[in-house]
């Protein structure tokens, strides 16, 4: 193994704690990673020593401040190798980002008659706002099926792409299932029709190196908390002639050139689309985040916790009476399950006892549960500080389960 | 339901499951007697699991049945998870049978005492809080046509 998990551990200082009195199990990462100590000293240095409003003052703090916004946004633009650093937007998170691009894409670039393609495993974020607009729009929502095993049916994307498709939102992994999608080929696909392309990156970018130019995505947004950053800060990476083309989002202060009763002139990239003053210690601590995934090593994260989702999959595949939904070839370290004739509130609430922490219930996925036919599920998500005793903990626990509810 | 149990308060109801709860040494026997509890609770029956008598929560869901007879309000009440059907079996046994007055002035202190407040609270989302409040709407509404 060529990450050193214990030692990696040790740098999450809220691993170390208990529950109940139990060793705290956290395999609730597909909803919020911990963070590593590195990313909370950040924070709390720059709230002790660094804290000024960014991009108007000529002090000294405001100075500094800024230019450690502003390097935290180079380095994701290196993290996502983005061309500029201005078409990396600081945002509060993925839900921002899509609405973001719903509203002023959509403002700008949606006709009656068009559509909009997404997928049947989308987080109600990258429904909802879709939704939204098309009916603003007189616009048509289409949405891509899935297989059983929680793939899309790739042919049937093909059929329902056409010159009218305006933008195909999809996400890069699928928080319930893990399904792992094929990007690149929907991002080609879609481009052959003169559709763009955004890809929600939110279950994807603190698992593998995200490349945007090699994929050639119009847009793509995640989450810092996610990725061992702070909450209420993401990104929304956009390319910059699409950026440019579409009004801004919010107004305010330092989205604006000149601003005068009858008529204001926005400000250039990224600032156009970042109205009043950001989350400044979250972009700070966002930068933090990447700093430290980068130390570790994104492939070593990657290969870790490749090992991590087949350990998993065969201890969980063992279990009598155990289903596991999502099952697709090309998958990341989620498992959402259900065990027969067992609630998923009753599976969480026994094993929250036990200090295992997941989730349960529909994810914010519920057409998915719906095409599913399940009400909900438990889902158990990895991250690399994740152990192998960890697992053989969650087995024990869903025995456990199995014995008190039978 | 005994004369005895019929005559108590849900004050007095209350003070009886915690003296109940009192003899479980660990959470696991805690939670088994719940679970048992939910396994014992008869099945509301279909016609009553209507639309109108859903509690929606997130996590789980529960269904209310109200009916008043002699100046009583009674409940009957179901739920798809079992650990929040053994707490709505409790619920039930404090509320049901009393007065409308006592069951809209009643406070559930119980809950707090026997080390379950976290499955009222409202990030819980399992319908069992929004429940209690719908036990009291149903008791103000019937009083108020009194």
């Amino acid at each position: 193994m060529s990450l050193d998990v214990q030692k990696i551990r040790k740098n999450f200082p809220i691993l170390q704690r208990e529950v109940y009195d139990q060793p705290l199990v956290y395999l609730d990462n597909g909803a919020s990673s911990q963070k590593p100590i590195s990313v909370i000293e950040t924070i709390d240095r720059y709230y002790r020593n660094e804290h000024s409003n960014i991009h108007r003052g000529v002090h000294y703090l405001s100075s500094t401040a800024t230019d450690k916004y502003e390097q935290a946004r180079k380095k994701v633009q290196t993290f996502l190798n983005a061309e500029h650093e201005h078409e990396c937007l600081f945002t509060k998170g993925t839900t921002d980002g899509i609405n973001l691009v719903a509203h002023s894409f959509g403002k700008k670039f949606l006709s009656p008659g068009d559509n909009v393609i997404i997928s049947e495993m989308e987080h109600h974020s990258n429904i909802v706002p879709w939704q939204m607009i098309c009916d603003e729009k007189g616009a048509t929502l289409k949405v891509i099926p899935i297989n059983d095993a929680g793939e899309l049916l790739m042919d049937e994307y093909k059929k329902l792409l056409n010159d009218k498709t305006a933008i195909v939102s999809i996400t890069h992994v699928s928080n319930t299932l893990g399904t792992i999608n094929p990007i690149k080929e929907i991002i080609d696909l879609a481009h052959e029709k003169g559709a763009a392309v955004l890809i929600d990156g939110a279950q994807a970018v603190q698992h593998m190196a995200v490349d945007v130019r090699e994929l050639d995505a119009d847009f793509y947004t995640f989450s810092g908390h996610k990725m061992y950053g702070p909450t209420g800060v993401g990104i929304l990476y956009g390319k910059e002639k699409w950026l440019n083309e579409m009004p801004p989002y919010q107004g305010g202060g330092d989205m604006i050139k000149t601003v005068t009763f009858e008529k204001t002139t926005y400000n250039e990239l990224p600032h156009k689309f970042e109205a009043g003053t950001p989350n400044i210690v979250g972009g700070i601590g966002l930068g933090a985040a990447i700093d430290y995934m980068n130390s570790v090593g994104i492939d070593e994260i990657a290969a870790y916790e490749e090992e991590i989702k087949v350990a998993a999959h065969e201890a969980l595949s063992a279990i009598d009476g155990l289903t596991i939904y999502g099952t697709a070839n090309s998958k990341a370290a989620v498992f959402s399950f259900l065990l027969d004739g067992i609630h998923p509130y009753d599976a969480g609430t026994i094993l929250d006892r036990l200090g295992i922490a997941i989730r349960t219930g529909h994810h914010c996925t519920e057409p998915l549960m719906a095409r599913l036919g399940i009400p909900g599920t438990v889902r158990a998500s990895f991250a690399f500080y994740n152990t192998m005793e960890e697992i053989d903990v969650l087995v024990a626990g869903i025995e456990r389960v199995k014995k008190m509810f039978a | 339901m005994n004369l005895q149990t019929e005559q108590m308060t849900v004050k007095e109801v209350q003070e009886e499951i915690i003296e109940e709860f009192a003899m479980f040494e660990n959470w696991m026997d805690k939670y088994e007697h719940i679970i048992n509890l939910g396994k014992e609770l008869p099945d509301l029956a279909e016609e009553f699991k209507t639309s109108d008598n859903i509690v929606k929560g997130c996590q789980s869901q529960v269904w209310l049945h109200t009916t008043s007879k002699d100046g009583k309000i009674y409940f009957e009440a179901d739920s798809d998870a079992i650990i929040t059907k053994g707490l709505v079996a409790i619920m039930v046994r404090v509320l049901s049978g009393h007065p409308a007055v006592e069951i809209i002035k009643s406070s559930m202190f119980f809950v707090n005492r026997i080390g379950l407040a976290e499955h009222l609270s409202p990030t819980r989302s399992n319908g069992l809080l929004a429940m209690i409040k719908q036990m009291k709407l149903h008791a103000l509404a019937y009083s108020a046509k009194q």
